[in-house]
């Protein structure tokens, strides 16, 4: 399972420049709210964390079809599901490294991109927080859609159409969580679901990624 | 004799056949005397005016665009289970009713927001998540279209139904957590007003009753429109496996 794990971030971080392209998309992203919604402070300040986690959902979306369909097509999958690990593990290592190579660097990035668009200052540590824990989420989530879609020549649209109906609740809870985090309002309920939704899907959602993965495999 | 005798879809033709005629009368002369009743033959609200008749066309959709996507949720766990093609079949053929439904429900919500609430859009939960079933169906739909080998469709589909189903009911929940809303809750079945207490909240049996023949005849007409329609596909499919034989003969 380790070696796996390193296996698919050494590749992540060495093929072809697809390691830091989420957290430019992020950058990006961020850079371009101001232009189109204006620069005034306290507009930014209002609407900076739902701009940051929609950024980093996005950016997520971004290298789903990666995940799977690289290992999809030089048949390195079916390998995988003939070995010995099950393979509800090897998807949830996928996520996993999914997570650690695109999810956590958009958490360590998203305190800078917060100065850029005038988060206040109690929102920091609620911003990275909310992220750190809805982020494996999104990667689970995302890991399902790509082993939906994995057999199809060009899913990517498609994962997306399918993927961002299922982002709906984390978001939510997520950026309420850093937004009520940055107003210094109480925060334990969405943080208690946003907890609540990471932990279903990391234990249910892996079952419905390897059923899928086992029929685009047959 | 029992349910799973329609698996087979020989049996499931030559039964629905026999039934779908007397259903399209019944159905189709319901929502007409439903609508009629409701639209011309009914006081106007003393408050909402002649706009409150979009009731009649509203809330059966909205009722049906959710019992399509629970009779989907079925359909795919009987396909998942005993894998009956019939079963993959009809949920195939309910998706497009209940995205139409859905529309219809969006639509007519709108038209009648605007003179109400003087907006069309509101960002209401009960609007909001049903956007989102919207969205769920469109996926649903894109997925089956996409994929051509039907087995692989028909089980990668039942999957996405299944997750789909628990991330609707929870985006739901979420959505009620993040916006309170400006739609009224169902003045249809109040318990209140069952009980009796509460006899002032209630939707008066002169609004009820074509109320409730355009909600049975909206039901009869998604169950045949579904028979309908997985019909075509069996036959669909049958035309297809014989056009594959005849090409592998000659």
């Amino acid at each position: 399972m380790i070696a796996l794990l390193l296996r698919d971030i050494r590749l992540a971080m060495r093929a072809g420049g697809g390691f830091g392209l989420g957290l430019a998309f992020f950058l990006i992203v961020c850079t371009l709210v101001p232009f189109a919604i204006g620069p005034q402070p306290d507009l930014l300040a209002r609407v900076a964390p739902g701009v940051l986690w929609l950024g980093a959902l996005l950016a997520c979306l971004l290298s789903l079809d990666r995940m799977l369909a690289l290992d999809w097509e030089d048949g390195s999958l079916d390998l995988l599901a003939t070995a010995p690990l099950p393979l509800e593990a090897v998807v949830l290592i996928k996520a996993l490294a999914h997570w650690l190579t695109t999810g956590l660097p958009l958490v360590l990035a998203a305190p800078v991109l917060g100065v850029l668009l005038n988060l206040p200052v109690e929102g920091y540590g609620w911003l990275v927080l909310s992220l750190a824990v809805g982020t494996p989420a999104l990667s689970i989530i995302g890991g399902f859609g790509a082993a939906l879609t994995v057999g199809l020549k060009r899913g990517g649209l498609l994962l997306s159409l399918l993927v961002l109906p299922l982002y709906v609740p984390t978001l939510i809870f997520g950026a309420e969580l850093a937004r009520r985090g940055a107003e210094a309002q109480p925060t334990t309920t969405p943080l208690l679901m946003l907890a609540g939704i990471t932990a279903g899907c990391l234990a249910l959602l892996p079952l419905a990624s390897a059923a899928a993965l086992r029929v685009n495999l047959r | 004799m029992s349910l799973w005798d329609y698996a087979n879809p020989k049996k499931f033709l030559t039964t629905s056949e026999k039934v779908m005629p007397a259903l399209w009368v019944v159905s189709i002369a319901g929502m007409v005397i439903g609508l009629v009743w409701g639209f011309f033959f009914t006081p106007d609200d003393f408050r909402q005016g002649s706009t409150v008749k979009i009731i009649y066309l509203h809330v059966p959709s909205a009722l049906m665009a959710i019992n399509a996507w629970l009779m989907m949720l079925v359909a795919s766990l009987i396909w998942i289970v005993r894998r009956h093609h019939v079963s993959a079949l009809a949920a195939r053929a309910a998706a497009p009713v209940g995205v139409t439904m859905t529309l219809i429900a969006l639509v007519t919500g709108a038209i009648w927001g605007q003179p109400m609430w003087g907006t069309w859009w509101a960002w209401d939960p009960r609007l909001t998540s049903f956007l989102i079933l919207f969205l769920f169906y469109l996926g649903y739909i894109a997925l089956w279209e996409a994929i051509e080998d039907p087995d692989t469709a028909a089980d990668l589909t039942s999957v996405l139904c299944l997750v789909g189903s628990v991330f609707a009911i929870l985006s739901r929940y979420a959505v009620n957590f993040w916006n309170q809303g400006l739609h009224q809750g169902s003045s249809v079945f109040r318990a209140a007003a069952v009980a009796g207490t509460d006899t002032e909240e209630k939707v008066s049996n002169i609004f009820f009753a074509p109320l409730l023949v355009c909600m049975i005849s909206f039901a009869l007409f998604f169950i045949v429109l579904v028979l309908y329609r997985t019909g075509t596909e069996i036959r669909a499919r049958r035309a297809r496996a014989l056009m594959a034989r005849e090409r592998a003969q000659a």
